[in-house]
């Protein structure tokens, strides 16, 4: 109990180190499936990080999380089909669009709070999804194919699995440092004691409403780039990326691994898809034990896994 | 008048049928300590709630050091130098102490939209967080989680909070709420010390400290003032007397 | 305009199932402060256990008339179950843990009716169309189902502000340790206004079954705009929610019914096709955003407990 590595931290370790692995597992199995169910898992596990960070350490609970996935694919997918394909173009302005609608949004909505707070980004959401349905020329309901991934000259070719891949874990390793930074800096205090005691806060004197709302610009922007990648990843977007089920899922990884960290998002996102490849080869009614389990873990495991690893240091 | 550090001048409000505050008429100068006491139901709590900025009073107006602050946002009057400390204990229950008081600290210390360097390590937050701490008498209990605390630490720590704002002017919602005797002792201490260099309006049931602290005491009574004044007149007045301290013990010096 | 007539009619139809879900809403949330989204759940449940009794007894009004009585026992045992140990609790838990539960009876009613839906078709008396205003045809049924929840709403106004129960009920809102220090058995309580919201929200439910189809996810969509029209109607405030439940449900339905049309005079026929559509969506979300900025408290908001 006195080495310096914790369980958790060497399950951390661990799972980092997994990660990185996955393509030369890939190579040496032949098993290429791998590294797509992988990068989804990646890409996923970013968006639920976002998420996590106006959630698990914001108290900002959005049922509308997913609406980025969906600016960030359809500003891609869009920019695509108008024959702009170049990545440095189409990244940048996703997450612009990502953080002007998550300010507009937000501005809004974190005038309630509560329950209200979580219909609202729900709401919001919604709006959107029925927008691009709306949205013929690309594709409407049924969704569009994107023929060429964002291009970065010779130097990163995406429509490389094993490069692609590596991007979205390099950017995934990137997201948990920014965030971890933001969490334990002046501004991150403000957001969680914001989440703590927002009376309290206004009582010392913070105006507690302009940083939650850049706190919110900022998953937004974060979630918008998962977008990004996913489009990518399924060279296709479709209106049920922004579907409020989605944000759900998101929402249960986030809760599984774990709301109280940086990490614990990623164990959920790993954790709940590779639930779902498993299971889902044994039964397709799975899904009817995620629904109490998900409550059990409410109740009794309320920091999810990484909660529960972290108190396995003083077991 | 003039110099009243805080003026409260014809403060009303009501809830439904209930008048909470009826025409409150009070100026407090700069050094003194105020002590308002009453019955419960008496409207003690809505009046700090309107000096806080958490009530909008429905008429009457609100001045502090000369500034209409009736309608200000409750940030704006902490960053004013007006503090407060909550009856029932508001605090960050799953952080430390030091960081409690540290958050204090940092809103009055310039922006946060600071979005790297780890807040923990700022030696200027975490100075001045250490002080106030001790000032109230917590000084090694800066690294226990809050909610490890004991009510009478709570206490002391609302007041650190307070504090730590660096405010001009103290309301203070029954610091000694739940306190035993030796805890409210002490607490006596830390406000007698605080008294020298802060103004204070102290909302408080227990007499004895209240006697043993205020330099004026206001009487409230289903939301009006009965009486305002000096301990010693208060404590000969007979309609105080009947309408609050007759049930309580009477009070020694 | 004899459309337009018809159109206001289903918007004011619309807006009674919406007031129906958004009362058993705030009922719930203002009396045992609990957060419920696995509301639309039963809502869903109360049109499956409709449509399946209405099958097995062949008769639409039995079918209604088990399927309430089936939505409340469902939801007393919801409540006794799944529902207690979440009193008391951070909001956010009870967020997250009846979206578990919203998780599980989706999948719960996948296992039990399959993935298709079901259909519950309507007794041949209710088909026809009755004259509302001279020239104005309007169907039986649709007419019942404002009639019908009207008479819902005023038996709930009844029972909360007339009755010895609605009293505790709202004593229970106040003051719960009060109210049980005077022995009220405040379990026994919680439990029948779970039921209670849990059949109003079934009833709507079933009321609607027959106009469109009875599927999974059906909850989901309704609670969306139920929680709009207590955002516009003012949290915790029944009067709002009535009102508010009507003006959502009418501009929804003009809005689907003429924006379509609108746009097309402006735009080209298939843009106005797609975006019509989408904007009339966008309406009802349009209005909300509004009333978060001008009035965040809501039209009506309630009186402060």
């Amino acid at each position: 109990m006195s080495g310096r590595l914790s369980p958790r931290n060497a399950f951390v370790a661990g799972v980092i180190a997994i990660l990185a692995l996955v393509p030369v597992y890939a190579e040496v199995t032949g098993n290429t499936f791998m590294v797509s169910l992988f990068t989804r898992i990646v890409i996923l596990a970013i968006a639920a990080v976002s998420l996590n960070l106006i959630m698990g350490f914001g108290g900002m609970v959005s049922f509308g999380h997913a609406v980025y996935l969906g600016i960030g694919g359809y500003a891609v997918g869009i920019l695509a089909k108008e024959g702009v394909n170049s990545g440095l173009l189409q990244w940048p302005l996703a997450v612009v669009v990502s953080a002007l609608f998550a300010l507009t949004v937000g501005a809004l909505s974190l005038r309630t709070r509560g329950v209200y707070f979580i219909m609202i980004t729900l709401a919001f959401a919604q709006m959107v999804y029925y927008v691009a349905i709306g949205l013929d020329r690309y594709g409407g309901d049924d969704g569009m194919t994107i023929y060429k991934r964002s291009q970065f000259g010779a130097a990163i070719d995406l429509s490389n699995k094993t490069v692609f891949y590596y991007v979205c874990l390099a950017l995934l390793l990137a997201t948990i440092y920014l965030v971890w930074r933001l969490v334990h800096s002046r501004f991150g205090m403000v957001i969680q004691g914001a989440r703590s005691n927002e009376r309290r806060m206004r009582a010392i004197g913070f105006p507690t409403y302009r940083y939650k709302l850049l706190c919110f610009v900022f998953a937004g922007m974060l979630c918008g780039l998962a977008g990004v990648l996913l489009a990518n990843h399924t060279d296709f977007i479709s209106p049920a990326l922004m579907h409020w089920t989605r944000s759900g899922d998101l929402i249960v990884m986030a809760v599984l691994g774990g709301m109280g960290t940086v990490f614990g998002p990623v164990i959920g996102a790993v954790a709940l898809l590779v639930l779902e490849e498993t299971l889902s080869g044994i039964t397709e009614y799975w899904q009817i034990i995620l629904g109490p389990l998900f409550l059990l873990v409410v109740l009794f495991a309320r920091g999810g896994i990484d909660g529960l690893l972290a108190g396995m240091r003083h077991g | 008048m003039a110099d009243a550090l805080l003026d409260i001048d014809g403060v009303s409000k009501r809830f439904g049928g209930v008048i909470a505050s009826d025409a409150i008429s009070l100026a407090i100068p700069q050094g003194e300590l105020h002590a308002i006491i009453g019955p419960n139901g008496a409207g003690k709590t809505t009046l700090i709630g309107q000096l806080a900025g958490e009530i909008v009073p429905d008429a009457g107006r609100i001045r502090f050091e000369g500034l209409d602050i009736t309608a200000l946002p409750i940030f704006r009057r902490s960053q004013l130098g007006l503090a407060r400390s909550f009856q029932v204990t508001s605090l960050f229950l799953d952080f430390t102490a030091l960081d409690n008081v540290a958050l204090a600290v940092q809103a009055h210390a310039g922006h946060s939209f600071r979005f790297w360097r780890d807040a923990r390590s700022e030696p200027e937050l975490r100075t001045a967080a250490r002080a106030a701490l001790a000032r109230v008498g917590l000084a090694g209990r800066g690294d226990v989680i809050v909610s490890n605390l004991s009510h009478g630490e709570h206490r002391q720590l609302e007041i650190a909070m307070a504090l730590a704002t660096t405010p001009r002017m103290l309301l203070l919602d029954e610091p000694m709420a739940g306190m035993g005797p030796e805890e409210s002792a002490r607490m006596v201490k830390t406000l007698r010390e605080l008294k020298r260099e802060l103004t204070i309006l102290l909302i408080e049931h227990d007499m004895d400290a209240v006697f043993a602290l205020a330099d004026r005491i206001t009487v409230l009574v289903y939301g009006r003032i009965i009486a305002s004044g000096p301990p010693e007149a208060i404590r000969a007045n007979a309609e105080v007397r009947q309408a609050y301290l007759g049930e309580q013990e009477e009070p020694h010096a | 305009m004899l459309y337009l007539i018809e159109q206001c009619l289903n918007g004011i139809q619309l807006g009674m199932l919406l007031f129906l879900l958004a009362a058993g809403l705030t009922l719930i949330f203002g009396i045992m402060d609990l957060v419920n989204l696995a509301h639309g759940s039963l809502y869903m449940l109360g049109a499956y256990f409709a449509a399946t009794f209405a099958a097995l007894t062949d008769s639409f009004l039995a079918g209604i008339g088990l399927a309430l009585l089936a939505t409340l026992v469902a939801g007393m045992v919801l409540e006794v179950i799944a529902i207690r140990p979440l009193y008391g609790r951070d909001h956010l838990d009870h967020v997250l843990g009846t979206f578990g539960l919203l998780l599980f009876f989706n999948e719960l009613v996948r296992l039990i009716w399959g993935p298709a839906g079901l259909t519950l078709s309507l007794p041949a008396e209710m088909l026809s169309a009755v004259q509302v205003l001279p020239g104005v045809y309007y169907p039986l049924y649709r007419l019942v189902i404002i009639l019908a929840t009207l008479m819902v709403a005023l038996l709930l106004y009844a029972l909360v502000m007339r009755t010895r129960i609605g009293m505790l009920i709202r004593a229970g809102a106040s003051n719960r340790e009060m109210v049980g220090a005077l022995g009220v058995n405040i379990k026994l309580l919680y439990t029948l206004v779970f039921g209670l919201g849990a059949a109003l929200a079934g009833f709507a439910g079933m009321m609607q079954a027959p106009l469109s189809f009875v599927q999974i996810g059906m909850g989901e969509n309704i609670l969306i705009l139920a929680f709009v029209v207590i955002i516009i109607g003012g949290i915790g405030s029944i009067r709002g929610a009535f009102v508010a439940a009507i003006i959502v449900g009418i501009i929804d339905t003009i809005g689907r019914a003429f924006l379509p049309d609108l746009m097309r005079h402006f735009v080209s026929y298939s843009a106005g096709s797609s975006a019509g559509p989408a904007l009339s969506s966008m309406l009802i979300y349009t209005l909300m955003a509004a009333v978060l900025v001008f009035r965040p408290e809501g039209l009506f908001p309630a009186a402060r407990r």
